[in-house]
């Protein structure tokens, strides 16, 4: 077996690879074609071996193979398709530049359309119709006017240079602009008159006069272009027979200048008729006034869309301005509450820390100075209550209701005497006071 | 078939059959095909038959009575073969016997005889006598019998006229065993002369340019065998055109010198035609050629030179409608130019260096053009047809009729084609611009018939470890390369208010390069740890219902990994 060998490196594959056996299909062969296998050589007759392998193929399998394979030969000519009139056929060769070659060819409706592959094959057709030779051995007469006239059109027609030449005065290829009052849909009144005109642009692509979907820029561009036309058409092909004899030189020089100033006259002339057929279309062109319309209420919408925005604006500015005063006039009028609250508590904080402490007096002196029998002496109530303004000083408000309110009921003294002790003890275990500070209530 | 033992070996000959020219060649013992020279030492026999007295004259005798006899010499009869009067274009025909219509055909008025009313010799008939020639030749040359031969045709030739030629040949007592087509043979000639028994795959393109009429053809070539894809034909095109432009060129200069033209007697032209042809030929080998005649026209004699520059601007439009042609069946194949691997040059007016520099210009440097002129070692265009023939003939010559009859049904060679070429994308660090890349290498080209097989080993990795067999259909690309125009010149442009519209019309030359790109992936085959340098060999199969078998292993080493696409229709 036949191995190629190259020095070429294949693809690394990725660390994990994801598909499972080393394979994996993504798609099938493209549909095939059938074609004929040439049945030449002698890589052909081993694959004919292979094929038959001992089978024989019938003429019905003939016809079912021919049938599948492509077909590589064009058909042939056929049949003339454009009918020759008598006036055609009887032309006179000597007068060719008045001939119209497409017609004589039988390809006037495709005219600078025609391509060389079309020329050349409604050439043959007429040739293998025309040719004088047949005429004759058929027993016909010996005319070959018709014949030279197929030659001419075929010289022209092939030869680039002479048939942009004459291309260039082929009136027929025109297409007549409608008049300005014309009625009916104007993209199909335009749209063949620009097609046509088109063929002499030096640019290509040409932009068509398009249709009512057409955009503005396309328009425009259209309209541009058609304004700065930049034609190939020349007009040498009407000119007048130049003397070719020596003789007559100024006779000569004459006919040429007078050619020169007709071709620069056409040329003119040609730029002004296409000028007009672009300011006539202009002129029917209701696609601009639809976009001048559209771009109007365009404007118009947008004007609307403005002001409505601006008042939007002004009132919403005007109601975040109002919603911000009354916010702020609720906060201060929290904050004023607020303040007032505080003192009233600090008020009542302090009426309760006053009652407070005369709840712990009164205490003191409900449990007779906790002094046993009789009326207490001075000594002692003083001292007591030494005591006992000593922890309320060192009580907070908050312990010192604790106090009171345990005091609270409170008849027999030492439970009174125990409620104040535990005060000094929390306060002394607090640390806001030692025990040594109290003179009698400890003992 | 082919059977040692059997004793007599078989005589066959390729016939090679043209309007103008006709050739016969024989495949010697050692399997060279060779074109045989006739009793004049032509090997372009002219197709041309004379009856002039009771004597009929063949080939170069004949042609040289164009001048003397022309109503009574038959020449470029070959395509009226089969066809209507209506069909045919009788102007090659206008300088010697004009074709008339006989019963459904076409025929020729000749004086035969002498003493004899003329006679009607339908295109079958002088075909037969033309063949009958040809065979005694050969014949004469090979001291031998000819038990058989295989004649070429242009592609554009019916079943039907395929079928009369076979017969006219069998009515001259040789046996047709195959017709087969003229820019085949050429390919043949070509690739049979190739020392491989595995041509390479290519695409070629034959321009077979004749006496009256140019043909070309784009032919795939894949695995030897071949595949037409596309034909153009021009009628009005050929040597004779060229012989033309240097009639019109001296008759012109005739006419200075002696205020006649010598174009308008039919004599003096038919004169000056033979000698042109001669004068043209010089031209292809040297670079100028004189050209003398005596008695041309109004008594006058001529002698004159012309050098090969001259010539070819006379036959510039001539050459450019051989490019247009040569284009249009390109384009008409699907192709672009450089998709066209080799250019076979064909047909006697082939030898003109002009023709085939022309040609060489067209394409691409990588195109080769077959043609002496662009390559000492082309074979003689003339010869081609002949020569492809003749092998063609010695392949086939010991198969029996109903053999050859088998191998040349529809049914074997309507074959299924691949639309797209099937290849394995490949990897280069360093791409065209130092830049990793990732191209296609290409298997099994377009429009190979299957089944087919192809085979080649790679450097699986520079660096080792796993390597992925990418197996995908590729699609051929005209990317445009041209090179940016500079920066500054745009940069003013735009400043121009508005009229840049004339700088379009300086087109600049584009430059296209065709590149392979992947179309759609396939299949994935994987293939474990290849160590840095080991080739891995590589086998895509197609089977007859367009199966994909993929086949990869590591050359030297174990396994591998195989694995099959089934076709779309499974
Ligand atoms: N050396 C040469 N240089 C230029 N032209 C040549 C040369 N040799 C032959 N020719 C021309 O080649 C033409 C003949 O070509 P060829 O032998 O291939 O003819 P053919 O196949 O019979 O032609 P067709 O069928 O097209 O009429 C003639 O016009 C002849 O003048
Ligand atoms: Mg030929």
């Amino acid at each position: 077996m036949n191995v190629v060998v190259t020095k070429h490196t294949l693809l690394p594959a990725e660390p994990e690879w994801p598909h499972e056996g080393g394979f994996h299909i993504l798609e099938h062969l493209s549909e095939p074609t059938h074609r004929n296998l040439e049945p030449v050589g002698p890589h052909y007759l081993a694959h004919a071996r292979r094929k038959r392998h001992h089978r024989t193929f019938s003429e019905d399998d003939r016809i079912v193979a021919a049938q599948q394979a492509k077909n590589v030969e064009d058909a042939d000519p056929g049949e003339i398709s454009e009918p020759e009139d008598a006036m055609l056929l009887s032309r006179d060769p000597k007068d060719w530049k008045n001939q119209d070659h497409y017609a004589v060819l039988g390809i006037s409706k495709y005219r600078w359309k025609a391509t060389d592959e079309q020329i050349k094959r409604a050439h043959r057709k007429k040739v293998l119709k025309h040719h004088p030779d047949k005429k004759a051995a058929a027993g016909g007469v010996d005319d070959d006017n018709f014949f030279k006239c197929i030659q001419k059109a075929m010289e022209i027609l092939t030869d680039p240079v002479k048939r942009r030449q004459y291309d260039s005065v082929d009136e027929s290829a025109d297409v007549d602009p409608p008049s300005r009052k014309a009625k009916g849909n104007i993209y199909k009144l335009w749209n063949p008159v620009f097609d046509s005109e088109g063929r002499f642009s030096k640019k290509k692509p040409v932009p068509r006069f398009g249709d009512d979907k057409s955009t503005k820029a396309n328009v425009e561009e259209f309209y541009n272009f058609w304004y700065n036309f930049d034609s190939w058409r020349t007009f040498e092909y009407l000119d007048e027979d130049v003397p070719d004899d020596n003789e007559n030189r100024d006779q000569k020089r004459h006919v040429e200048r007078k050619n020169k100033a007709a071709r620069a006259k056409r040329k003119t002339e040609d730029t002004a008729r296409l000028r007009k057929i672009v300011d006539d279309a202009l002129a029917m062109d209701v696609r601009l006034q639809k976009f001048r319309k559209e771009e109007r209420l365009q404007k118009d919408a947008k004007k609307i869309a403005r002001e409505a925005e601006e008042k939007r604006l002004v009132e919403e500015a005007k109601k975040k301005a109002e919603e911000d005063a009354r916010r702020k006039e609720e906060e201060e009028a929290a904050m004023k509450a607020s303040k007032a609250d505080a003192k009233k508590a600090k008020e009542a904080a302090k009426n309760a820390a006053k009652k407070n402490k005369r709840v712990l007096r009164k205490g003191a002196e409900d449990a007779n100075y906790f002094h046993s029998d009789g009326a207490a002496p001075p000594d002692v109530v003083a001292n007591v209550l030494a005591d006992v303004e000593l922890l309320i000083t060192k009580l907070d408000n908050e312990e010192l209701d604790v106090v009171a309110k345990k005091l609270a009921g409170l008849k027999v003294s030492d439970e009174i005497k125990s409620v104040l002790v535990d005060g000094i003890r929390g306060s002394v275990g607090k640390g806001s006071a030692a025990e040594g500070d109290f003179k009698v209530l400890l003992k | 078939m082919s059977d040692s033992e059997e004793p007599q070996q078989k005589t066959v000959i390729g016939i090679a059959f043209g309007n103008s020219n006709s050739s016969i060649a024989f495949t010697s013992p050692d399997g060279k095909a060779e074109v045989i020279a006739n009793e004049e030492g032509d090997r372009q026999i002219p197709s041309a038959l004379s009856y002039v007295g009771d004597e009929e004259y063949h080939g170069a005798q004949a042609k040289s009575h164009l001048i003397r006899n022309p109503k009574n010499t038959i020449a470029y009869f070959r395509d009226f073969l089969g066809k209507s009067f209506a069909d045919i274009d009788p102007t090659n025909a206008h300088s010697s016997a004009h074709p008339i219509q006989h019963e459904t055909g076409v025929a020729f008025l000749v004086e035969e005889k002498t003493d004899a009313e003329p006679s009607t010799l339908t295109v079958s008939e002088i075909t037969t006598r033309h063949i009958k020639r040809l065979q005694e030749s050969a014949s004469d040359f090979l001291g031998k019998k000819i038990d058989g031969c295989v004649i070429t045709v242009p592609t554009d030739f019916s079943e039907a006229q395929r079928r009369l030629l076979a017969e006219a040949s069998k009515a001259s007592g040789l046996e047709v065993l195959q017709v087969i087509q003229e820019p085949v043979a050429s390919l043949l000639a070509y690739t049979a002369r190739e020392e491989t028994s595995h041509p390479a795959d290519k695409t070629v393109l034959v321009l077979d340019i004749g006496g009256t009429r140019t043909d070309a053809a784009v032919i795939a070539s894949r695995g030897g065998m071949f595949t037409l894809l596309a034909t153009q034909h021009d009628y009005e095109l050929g040597g004779r055109q060229f012989d033309d432009a240097l009639v019109d060129h001296f008759s012109k200069e005739f006419i200075k010198k002696h205020k006649t033209d010598p174009r308008e007697n039919e004599r003096s032209l038919a004169k000056l035609r033979l000698e042109c042809e001669a004068t043209k030929k010089t031209l292809s080998l040297s670079t100028s050629a004189q050209i003398s005649i005596e008695s041309l026209a109004g008594g006058f004699d001529f002698h004159s030179t012309v050098n090969r520059l001259r010539f070819d601007l006379l036959s510039k439009k001539l050459v450019d409608q051989i490019v247009g042609l040569v284009e249009s069946v390109v384009k008409k194949a699907g192709m672009d130019l450089s998709d066209i691997n080799e250019v076979i040059l064909a047909g006697g007016s082939s030898h003109t260096p002009k023709i085939a520099s022309r040609i060489q210009q067209l394409f691409p440097s990588t195109t080769a053009v077959q043609a002496p002129a662009t390559n000492p070692n082309a074979l003689n265009p003339s010869e081609l047809s002949a020569r492809g023939a003749a092998i063609q003939a010695s392949l086939i010559a010991e198969f029996e009729a109903e053999d050859i009859e088998q191998s040349t049904h529809p049914a074997v060679t309507v074959t299924p084609h691949l639309a797209k070429p099937i290849g394995v994308v490949i990897h280069s660090p360093e791409g065209d611009e130092g830049k990793a890349e990732d191209k296609v290498y290409v298997f099994l080209d377009a429009e190979t018939a299957v089944p087919a097989r192809r085979t080649a080993t790679f450097v699986g990795t520079n660096v080792g470890g796993d390597v992925l067999i990418r197996v995908v259909e590729a699609k051929k690309e005209s990317v445009d390369v041209t090179p940016p125009k500079e920066v500054k010149e745009k940069a003013a442009d735009e400043d121009d208010e508005d009229d840049d519209d004339d700088d379009e019309e300086e087109e600049e030359e584009k430059v296209i390069k065709r590149v392979t790109e992947v179309e759609k992936v396939i299949a994935e085959a994987l293939l474990k740890d290849v160590k840095k340098g080991q080739k891995v060999e590589v086998m895509l199969n197609v089977a007859g219902d367009l199966t994909l078998t993929i086949t990869a292993r590591v050359v030297g080493g174990k396994g591998g990994i195989r694995g099959t696409v089934p076709g779309r229709a499974q």
